[in-house]
């Protein structure tokens, strides 16, 4: 069985154009989605605050629950209903954090919840960060995310290139530029938007042609990922930074593939008129394989989507995404960004 | 040919040793080592506590400040008040400007861990500015902490709950993981109280109306005893003027235990060590007829009249109590008390009937997902196919038996980590077979192309999957618990796939190969 013959020719590098386009059309919506929702909508991970999840036995009004939590003093919550709907399952979201509501909080909850409904409420599950952690996470989340793309970024560089001199020297450029920056206590986002830049210049200036493609593409991965959570207002939490680093680490599979056998046909072929028909060659020859990889993790995604539960379904949903989008970029972006770079030697 | 090559009994003993591993987890066999289920599967409540170390540090120079006032008295200075400032600091207003000399001493004599940042002459006296040294306030936070860790693990051990996990998370936050709690508001409860005894006389002379409009007299303080009512919503508030000076503290506890009085009522029996007892004592017999309060965490429990000198060392607290009030704080009594409060600041508690979900929607959506993809490789790759769906089991495995042998925890993100390298396992296994098709269609015999197939597969192989695994070692650097047990997963998954993609396949592959002249492959 063969999806794609052998022999296939399709002009992706005549497409890029169009592609560039679709590409900076996401980029703009996710990018304007950020503005107008005033950042990510962050989890209680994030924000702090007391999240529970509370299960009844039957049917009830979302708007007796919320008579009951309003008897308890719980003024400034949500009520959503969580999962399957015949599950009569609901998830209570509130700012305040045990501070404010006091240590017996479940306690309560199910009093109060039990006068206003008369059904014997399960308290399922409890999660309440303070402020002072929410913040710790958010800092070690946006560090995880910075020394993943700074560890990618180094190994790339030499990987790409066998270059390993020049990804020390990047390494320990990229490091200074980052200490520098921090003397000046700018905000994490800051110093991860620098690092990246300064990369990039980096790479463009010592020619490191399929760094800057892969790492341009995993930008684009990472920015639509974010994006797609922004547009649709889902929860941005933990598990979705395990995910978006998931994805920085695993779409890169698809551009070493493709890259690799660039490099394979390169060898000995230096008539550089050709070079164009040489990229769309190799991505044709590895499309297989580069649609075949994702296809079977998309398989058990969508299997953990459908059949995982609530509670790892934005997970789930976010690896989905970022996976489409990394098959996409590594055949629509980064090759076509090697391809120009490599015109302009 | 001999069917036992090193390489193949190598990677046997591999595979067997990954089984005896992940065994124990199903039968209890040797080597003991069980995948331990994370809290959001088995349920169980995650807490950080972060202990207010600054408070220790106050009631340190509470301490100190009682100290050197008994110092001055004893000497004859007099002073014209001596009280905690900002940054640690005590200002202390000495009269008679004289005596610099004989207070200088007293300091350089008893209060020598004190900075004293400056001395100022004023009006009639002289202004000493004593200040703990940040190093020393610093060593008594981390002590605090340490003591407070200690004292939460002492009384979780008398709750009674299986295999907590109790340590400190970093500077003053501590952190709990206790699985399988079935009453996690109880157990938040007796963690929380900071059970601080003190004795403390109730000032006769004052007007406790008086000093509620206005301010207390000095030495005083109102402290309240609060009554909850039959219908458990509304409390009373009896104020009470107190005395600050602490004549007995909980430290002279020897034991507490729940008692009965003669209604049946709950009440904690306490014992005094030998010293304890002889300052009951004297307290008592110093103070017939005047009222004793017995002061819990700034609240008056009771405040009972001494009718007599009281020897023997015993007392008890009332304080209409349910049983498992009474035992909380018996407990809690007896473990000691914290050394300064605590504050939840981060709680996870998930039930026990949401973890079986999560258990099972989990590997509902891994069998099914493993499945699909089984069936896929299967049916596209035919006979080579199947090496791989092979290797995949094995690759399971391998997850399982890291899992154990290592202790790791098993959480649903790391149940989501082994669907997830189920899907990417195979993924070296459609590079190799690829790469092998294209070999086969250039023209190569069925053994040539599966030698060329795997030699150029493997290193884009290798590269590919380092980067998957330095994402996961930042996760593991960088996450909470859940997150770790993802990354575990995820790496543990990587380096399997590797193993049966790379080395279980290839050798499989020969082994077909070897024992068939035929020049077709199956792929």
């Amino acid at each position: 069985m063969q999806f794609i013959k052998p022999g296939t020719h399709i002009d992706f590098m005549g497409m890029r154009k169009i592609a560039f386009i679709f590409s900076l059309i996401l980029i703009l919506a996710s990018i304007v989605s950020l503005i107008i929702h005033n950042g990510l909508n962050y989890g209680i991970d994030f924000a702090g605050g007391t999240l529970v999840q509370v299960k009844f036995p039957q049917k009830v009004d979302v708007s007796d629950i919320r008579k009951g939590l309003g008897g308890i003093g719980l003024k400034d919550v949500s009520v959503q209903g969580f999962g399957e709907q015949e599950e009569h399952e609901y998830l209570i979201r509130t700012s305040s954090d045990a501070d404010a509501l006091g240590n017996q909080l479940s306690d309560s909850v199910s009093k109060g919840l039990k006068g206003a409904t008369s059904l014997e409420p399960d308290i399922r599950r409890v999660e309440m960060v303070g402020p002072q952690v929410g913040n710790d996470l958010k800092e070690k989340a946006l560090l995880a995310v910075f020394y993943s793309l700074l560890l990618i970024t180094i190994y790339i560089s030499g990987r790409f290139e066998q270059k390993w001199t020049i990804a020390g020297i990047t390494a320990g450029a990229l490091m200074a530029a980052v200490y520098f920056l921090s003397v000046f206590n700018l905000p994490m986002p800051f110093l991860i938007a620098a690092a990246l830049v300064v990369s990039l210049v980096l790479f463009w200036y010592l020619q490191l042609q399929y760094a800057i493609g892969a790492i341009v593409a995993l930008i684009h991965d990472v920015i639509i990922t974010v994006g797609v959570f922004s547009l649709l207002n889902l929860d941005f939490s933990l598990q979705i930074i395990a995910a978006l680093l998931t994805i920085i680490g695993y779409s890169l599979n698809d551009t070493i593939i493709v890259f690799d056998r660039i490099r394979e046909n390169i060898k000995g072929n230096s008539n550089h008129s050709l070079v164009l028909d040489l990229f769309n060659r190799s991505i044709n020859e590895t499309l297989s394989r580069t649609i075949l990889t994702s296809f079977t993790t998309l398989i058990v995604l969508v299997a953990l989507f459908l059949l995982g539960g609530e509670i790892i379904h934005n997970f789930a949903f976010a690896m989905i995404i970022g996976i489409v989008v990394g098959t996409y970029s590594s055949i629509f972006i980064a090759t076509p960004i090697v391809l120009m770079a490599h015109r302009k030697r | 040919m001999n069917f036992f090559t090193i390489k193949r009994v190598l990677i046997l003993g591999v595979i067997v040793a990954a089984v005896i591993c992940l065994l124990p987890t199903f039968t209890n066999t040797w080597p003991h080592k069980k995948i331990n289920l994370g809290l959001d599967l088995q349920g169980g409540m995650h807490l950080v506590l972060e202990v207010q170390s600054e408070e220790a540090v106050k009631t340190e120079l509470d301490r100190t400040i009682s100290q050197l006032k008994l110092d001055l008295k004893n000497e004859k200075i007099q002073h014209m008040g001596i009280d905690k400032a900002p940054d640690h600091k005590i200002i202390a207003q000495i009269s008679g400007a004289d005596n610099r000399s004989a207070v200088e001493k007293l300091l350089s004599d008893e209060y020598a861990g004190l900075e004293i940042p400056s001395v100022k002459n004023i009006d009639g006296g002289i202004i000493f500015t004593l200040r703990l040294p940040d190093k020393e306030a610093d060593s008594i936070k981390k002590m605090a902490t340490e003591q407070a860790l200690e004292t939460i693990r002492n009384r979780i051990d008398e709750f009674g709950v299986s295999e907590p996990d109790i340590r400190i998370q970093s500077g003053n936050r501590i952190l709990l993981q206790l699985p399988g709690i079935s009453d996690p508001e109880r157990a938040k409860g007796l963690i929380g109280k900071t059970a601080q005894l003190t004795f403390q006389l109730v000032d006769e002379q004052g007007d406790v109306n008086a000093a509620l409009a206005g301010k207390p007299p000095v030495g005083d303080e109102i402290l309240y005893q609060v009554k909850q009512n039959a219908d458990t919503v509304h409390q009373s508030r009896t104020p009470f003027l107190i005395k600050k000076h602490v004549e007995l503290d909980g430290s002279h506890l020897t034991n507490a235990r729940v008692e009965f009085d003669q209604f049946q009522q709950p009440q904690v029996g306490i014992e005094f060590s030998r010293k304890g007892a002889r300052i009951f004592e004297r307290i008592t017999g110093a103070n017939i007829n005047k009222r004793l309060a017995i002061v819990l965490d700034n609240n008056v429990y009771s405040a009972p009249n001494i009718q007599d000198r009281i020897s023997g060392g015993k007392a008890v607290i009332t304080g209409h109590f349910t049983l498992e009030e009474a035992t909380d704080l018996a407990i809690a009594l007896r473990a000691g008390s914290l050394p300064a409060p605590v504050k939840i600041i981060e709680e996870r508690t998930v039930g026990p009937t949401l973890g079986r979900d999560s258990v099972r929607m989990g590997l509902t959506s891994m069998l099914i997902g493993g499945a699909m993809v089984v069936l896929f490789m299967a049916i596209y790759y035919k006979g080579a196919g199947l090496v791989a769906d092979i290797a995949l089991v094995v690759n399971i495995l391998l997850i399982g038996g890291g899992l154990a042998i290592f202790g790791a925890t098993l959480t649903l993100p790391g149940i989501a980590g082994i669907i997830l390298t189920i899907g990417m396992a195979v993924d070296a296994n459609v590079i190799i077979f690829e790469r092998i098709r294209e070999e086969l269609l250039a023209g190569r015999s069925p053994k040539a192309a599966v030698n060329a197939g795997y030699d150029r597969a493997t290193l884009t192989i290798i590269d590919a999957n380092v980067t998957t695994l330095i994402a996961a070692a930042v996760l593991f650097q960088f996450g909470t618990g859940q997150i770790k047990g993802f990354a575990i997963t995820l790496a543990l998954g990587i380096v399997a796939s590797l193993f049966t993609a790379l080395i279980l396949c290839k050798s499989i592959h020969d082994l077909i190969l070897a024992n068939k002249q035929s020049d077709t492959l199956s792929i």
